[in-house]
């Protein structure tokens, strides 16, 4: 099986502090994988490392042959201006970018898409709703409907079940594996272990350096959710320069 | 009757009609940069950049008189450098944006006043302050003209990438590096309908046309499109019935142009459709669903 992302001792982190201490792994084409770790473990670092809005301080992120705009990437908090007079149709069809850029237009195929992408996620009758009156379970659905169109070959998505209700999650993550199915590549980050157990098939375990990475099974014994849980969350002002960076 | 009221002051004068042309090519290029002003938070920034360009034409002045093409370049410049160090001081030191900004555009504008009251006459003074609609040259009208195209056809341009860049500027990053370019070209369509703004209106009003039509859109539109149209066309009738004020009053044009703008904002802010305050006060019974 081919591999999408490489990591060679890969160190991410701020002001020259690690987030994400010397990771090495591969990640296959067309792997579903959770990223479970404590807060503060460096989830959203790595995935940003991932994305490419942060630069390693060490080490190396092959993307083989994925260019950046292959990977569609859901911020923990998106950055979106709720207040912005836009409504739900025109902010899912952004998630045609690519193919539309600055000044393509949109025509009866897009608008099909876009209308498909916003009944896959159960918003129809929503479309000329302003995204200042969506609540937060709504918002995550339209995002998820731009999500669809933007049809990258690399999904990261960084927690993006938190704070939505039962059933919203169920039919997002059905969205999922969907994508799985189709062979494409799905990062997650996750906190809910046993959903993680039951549908994941693989997953790393972070704790500002990777604890463990495989088969979800083997990677959530106890011993390393607790190996991961002990991880000590804050910066050392005064800590040398990393010995195994001096080693390399 | 009423051609003599609304018609024949603009068919009669001749100075009346280039203040006309002025004022509408003014509204047609500000007022929906306006809009994205007022929707990136940025309205201060506009009156501090209006303020900010002053010494700039100052110095063309100073240089070479009431010349039209040395203060354009010259507020240009000064428009370009407080940006610039307002960037450079935000980025390299403790002091924020807004704070960095201030300084500068404060110390522009003193020194631009100093500059024109060292030189020139209090009519002068006046000019640069206030501007003078009534009295646009050929050159002045091209100018402003000029300045209305331009910004409409680059926002044209730079639509998609800068309703994103507002909207979403995380997803904009993540599939586009044309946010950055947007943005930019966005702050210099600022600065020269700022320019335009200044030889009709004077640096103090400047602002004026950008900012009170957009609120006013604000008021009575829920999408972004809508709000654009709605501004242009409040500051349009704002220019228009501001010149027939002035006129049959007898009053300054460029502040009667702005106070009818003011009057269009404040019955839109009592009665506009979207979260005007009487809707708000009295909003009406529930609804079913």
């Amino acid at each position: 099986m081919s591999c999408a992302l490489q990591f060679r001792n890969v160190t991410l982190g701020y002001d020259r502090h690690p987030a994400v201490h010397h990771l090495d792994g591969k990640v296959d084409t067309g792997a579903l994988v959770a990223v479970v770790g404590p807060n503060g473990a460096g989830k959203s670092t790595l995935f940003k490392g991932i994305v490419g809005t942060l630069k390693p301080l060490a080490g190396r992120i092959e993307r083989g042959a994925l260019a950046p705009q292959d990977i569609a990437y859901l911020p923990q908090a998106a950055e979106i201006d709720r207040s912005f007079p836009i409504n739900v149709y025109d902010l899912v069809a952004m998630g045609l970018w690519r193919r539309t850029g600055c000044f393509g237009g949109i025509g009866g195929k897009a608008r099909a898409s876009i209308e498909h992408a916003i009944s896959a996620v159960g918003l129809t009758g929503f479309e000329d709703r302003a995204i200042a009156t969506l609540s937060g379970g709504q918002m995550q659905r339209m995002l998820f409907a731009r999500l669809l169109l933007q049809d990258a070959r690399m999904i990261v998505l960084d927690e993006p079940f938190n704070a939505v209700d039962a059933k919203t999650s169920a039919d997002l993550f059905d969205l999922v594996q969907r994508w799985h199915g189709e062979q494409r590549t799905v990062l997650t980050a996750m906190h809910d272990i046993d959903f993680v157990r039951a549908h994941f098939p693989e997953t790393l375990l972070l704790a500002r350096e990777p604890v463990a990475w495989g088969r979800t099974s083997s990677v959530l014994t106890p011993q390393n959710l607790l190996l991961a849980r002990r991880m000590c969350e804050a910066f050392d002002e005064h800590a040398h320069e990393c010995v195994a960076e001096v080693a390399v | 009757m009423l051609y003599d009221f609304f018609v024949a002051p603009f068919t009669e004068f001749e100075f009346m009609r280039r203040a006309l042309a002025g004022v509408l090519a003014l509204a047609l290029g500000a007022c929906p940069i306006g809009v994205f002003l007022m929707l990136r938070r940025m309205s201060l920034v506009g009156d501090a950049m209006a303020h900010a360009i002053l010494p700039g034409a100052a110095i063309g002045f100073l240089l070479s008189g009431l010349n039209l093409f040395a203060m354009t370049a010259g507020g240009l410049i000064a428009g370009f450098v407080v940006a610039l160090l307002t960037g450079l001081v935000a980025r390299a030191t403790e002091l924020k944006e807004d704070a960095a900004l201030a300084t500068f555009y404060l110390l522009s504008l003193a020194l631009g006043v100093t500059i024109v009251s060292v030189k020139g006459t209090n009519v002068d003074l006046l000019h640069v302050l206030f501007g003078n609609v009534l009295a646009l040259d050929d050159q002045t009208l091209l100018l402003i003209a000029a300045n209305a195209t331009v910004s409409l056809v680059v926002l044209a341009l730079i639509y998609r990438p800068l309703v994103i860049e507002c909207v979403d500027p995380g997803f904009m990053r993540s599939v586009s590096h044309a946010g950055g370019p947007a943005h930019l070209a966005f702050l210099i369509l600022v600065v020269i309908n700022l320019v335009s703004g200044f030889h009709a209106l004077g640096t103090l009003l400047a602002v004026g046309i950008m900012m009170l039509p957009a609120a006013t859109g604000r008021f009575w539109a829920r999408d972004i499109t809508m709000m654009i149209l709605i501004a242009t066309a409040s500051g349009v009738a704002a220019g228009y019935a501001g010149l027939l004020l002035s006129f049959h009053v007898g009053i300054a044009s460029g502040p009667a142009v702005i106070l009818v703008a003011g009057a269009l904002y404040v019955v839109s802010l009592l009665f506009g459709r979207v979260g005007g305050l009487l809707r708000q006060l009295f909003p009406g019974r529930h609804l079913e669903a």
